[in-house]
């Protein structure tokens, strides 16, 4: 409620928007000259090789990479140094990882309500009872008294799924959320990927899941070498690719598929 | 042609031999002629050494009486213990005072029983009480102040003292451990330098030195009319050297830490104190139980080592006791006694590590 207060405030139909962007790894030039606007409700598949630089590229918009050079503007709040900006920038922006990264000393609940209860300070109490209901919609209400160790790694994932949601976030970010799945567990994961997609939230995915970019996705970003190399609409990508590079991921990928 | 297996195989109890008593002795202890042969002759070493030292310490140890003429059996002569069970237990603290540190001894019981057990749920006011109040309280219950007379450190000693020295060092050690660790990672130049110096300079010297520099060396630098209790001093030296050793060992603790879980953390926007406190040291300080505890009872063993800048722990009392012309002969006794009280502490500490490790544990079990 909160957060639809705000939007209709600000006016404002942009999301994420990167400018001029570069970040390197001391002498490594991760990535040069990303240039990216995502409106609001968007959802949009990031691909390309290993080491293309998508993982960084994502990363760099909740900050847990600096970028060097060129401006990061999430929320309408441009990323600094300033601390207090990246909180708050980081409280509207959920995030999901490839190791799920779920806390293994906390149960599934406590997994959930941590960080609205320490961040939000929302009620322990309201706390849990919206943690309870972002289990119902990931579908694993019943093992919120679990710890995260006894749950299988899909089970796991949606877990990490349910606690981005509980900060309520602007902005959702997925870091190969399937990468690390048994084959069978991965449609569980997508299932509610998808079902966020369709509430409209605004989704930046980094996968190798061309089946989800193809039904998700309003628009597939393809990197290679820290470049954004080529961005269309999953119809026209998969069809008609521009670039060769692109033409040749699409095959090699494709072919195995 | 393809194999298909239509019924599920019956679920089948295991071999009997493998299991039971019976099954574990063939197994371990008797599976072969030489095993036997082996498992015999340990069998008769193992009663020969317990007999002896049964029959020394229980069997034939003499336990009544007052005086050295009392032991006229073969075995140990507990009557030196008893007849100077006092000294042996308070030092030179005053007799009429003593009630004060069994009143301590109890108020600490109840509060490490509270915090460290699980008969209570919510810790809050156990631990305020144990880390906050008592400590407050025991400096006035052993030192003196409200209408209690003074006792001077110099009249403290025995196991009073080494519980002291022990419980302040371990105390202190841990919170400034932590400190220490987190510092030696952090980003900041000056803390990671200052901590690493610390840490690697009090690392490098033996606790000897340190307690000869506390002791000795420091009223040296202090100004004229300056001087800190020896105790305090040696209090100080104790607590710094096992902090460094601690800080080692969280530090280990933090490294097996996932990265994945700072970045977890911050992403659902907690601050750096939030994410240390909350999620990496409760996970860092669960790993390295084994390690604390481990540092924990060497640095008990350790406070026997205060004997050198004249504190009069157990051991030293014990010691000094052996050379009273009144009971000459009795180290053994003395040292079996100091062994035996040692040992119970430290089996203590050891085994509630296992206890809390299992508790913590969320995982599967294997």
């Amino acid at each position: 409620m909160n957060n639809a207060a705000k939007a209709s405030n600000k006016q404002d139909d942009i999301a994420i928007q990167l400018i001029g962007m570069h970040k390197w790894y001391g002498e490594f030039h991760v990535l040069r000259d990303i240039n990216l606007t995502v409106n609001r409700g968007e959802r949009i598949v990031v691909c390309g090789p290993s080491g293309s630089g998508k993982s960084t590229m994502i990363r760099c918009i909740n900050r847990l990479e600096e970028h060097q050079q060129g401006q990061i503007i999430v929320d309408g709040i441009e990323l600094t140094n300033d601390v207090k900006k990246i909180d708050e920038i980081r409280r509207e922006v959920g995030m999901v990882f490839q190791h799920f990264n779920l806390f293994p000393h906390l149960t599934v609940l406590e997994n959930c309500t941590l960080a609205p209860i320490w961040v939000r300070k929302t009620p322990k109490k309201e706390a849990e009872a919206t943690a309870m209901q972002f289990l119902e919609r990931v579908k694993i209400p019943e093992q919120a008294h679990k710890y995260p160790g006894q749950l299988s790694g899909g089970q796991q994932q949606r877990v990490a799924i349910a606690r981005s949601l509980c900060m309520n976030p602007r902005i959702m970010l997925f870091d190969e959320p399937t990468s690390a799945l048994d084959p069978e567990m991965i449609s569980e994961v997508l299932d509610t990927m998808i079902s966020l997609a369709e509430d409209g939230m605004t989704m930046i995915c980094v996968t190798h899941e061309m089946g989800f970019a193809k039904t998700v996705a309003d628009r597939v970003i393809f990197m290679d070498g820290g470049e954004i190399i080529e961005q269309a609409p999953p119809q026209e990508f998969f069809e008609n690719p521009q670039s060769e590079r692109t033409q040749l991921f699409l095959s090699q990928i494709l072919h195995n598929a | 042609m393809a194999i298909v297996k239509t019924e599920r195989h019956p679920e089948l109890p295991p071999p009997v031999s493998q299991t039971g008593v019976i099954g574990w002795l063939r197994q371990n202890l008797f599976s072969n002629w030489w095993n036997t042969i082996l498992t015999l002759v340990s069998l008769y070493v193992v009663w020969e050494a317990m007999s002896a030292l049964i029959g020394y310490t229980i069997i034939n140890a003499n336990f009544a009486g007052t005086t050295r003429e009392d032991c006229t059996g073969t075995g140990a002569c507990w009557v030196f213990i008893k007849a100077r069970f006092g000294q042996n237990m308070y030092g030179f603290y005053p007799e009429a005072e003593r009630w004060r540190i069994n009143v301590g001894y109890v108020l600490g019981a109840v509060g490490l029983f509270l915090v460290l057990s699980d008969v209570i749920k919510d810790k809050k006011w156990p631990a305020v009480f144990l880390f906050v109040v008592y400590p407050i309280l025991c400096y006035f219950l052993f030192y003196g102040g409200f209408g209690l007379p003074k006792v001077e450190t110099s009249e403290w000693g025995g196991l009073f003292l080494t519980l002291v020295l022990a419980s302040v060092s371990i105390f202190v050690a841990l919170p400034l451990g932590i400190v220490l660790a987190l510092g030696r990672r952090s980003d900041m130049p000056v803390v990671r330098m200052v901590c690493v110096g610390f840490i690697e300079l009090i690392r490098g010297v033996p606790l000897i030195t340190v307690l000869f520099m506390a002791s000795v060396m420091l009223p040296l630098f202090l100004p004229e009319g300056m001087n800190f209790d020896k105790l305090i001093r040696a209090l100080v030296g104790m607590s710094l050297f096992s902090a460094a050793y601690m800080a080692e060992v969280i530090r280990g603790g933090l490294q097996a830490i996932p990265k994945g879980q700072m970045e977890a953390a911050k992403s659902l926007g907690l601050g750096y104190w939030q994410a240390m406190g909350l999620i990496i040291l409760p996970q860092a300080l669960k790993i390295s139980i084994p390690a604390i505890v481990n540092t924990f009872i060497g640095l008990f063993k350790d406070t026997t080592l205060v004997i050198i800048i004249g504190l009069l722990d157990l051991l030293s009392v014990i010691k000094s006791g052996t050379t009273d012309k009144n009971w000459l002969g009795l180290a053994t006794e003395g040292y079996v006694f100091v062994a035996a009280v040692f040992w119970v502490f430290c089996f203590g500490m050891s085994r509630y590590s296992i206890w809390l490790e299992n508790k913590l544990h969320t995982g599967h079990k294997r």
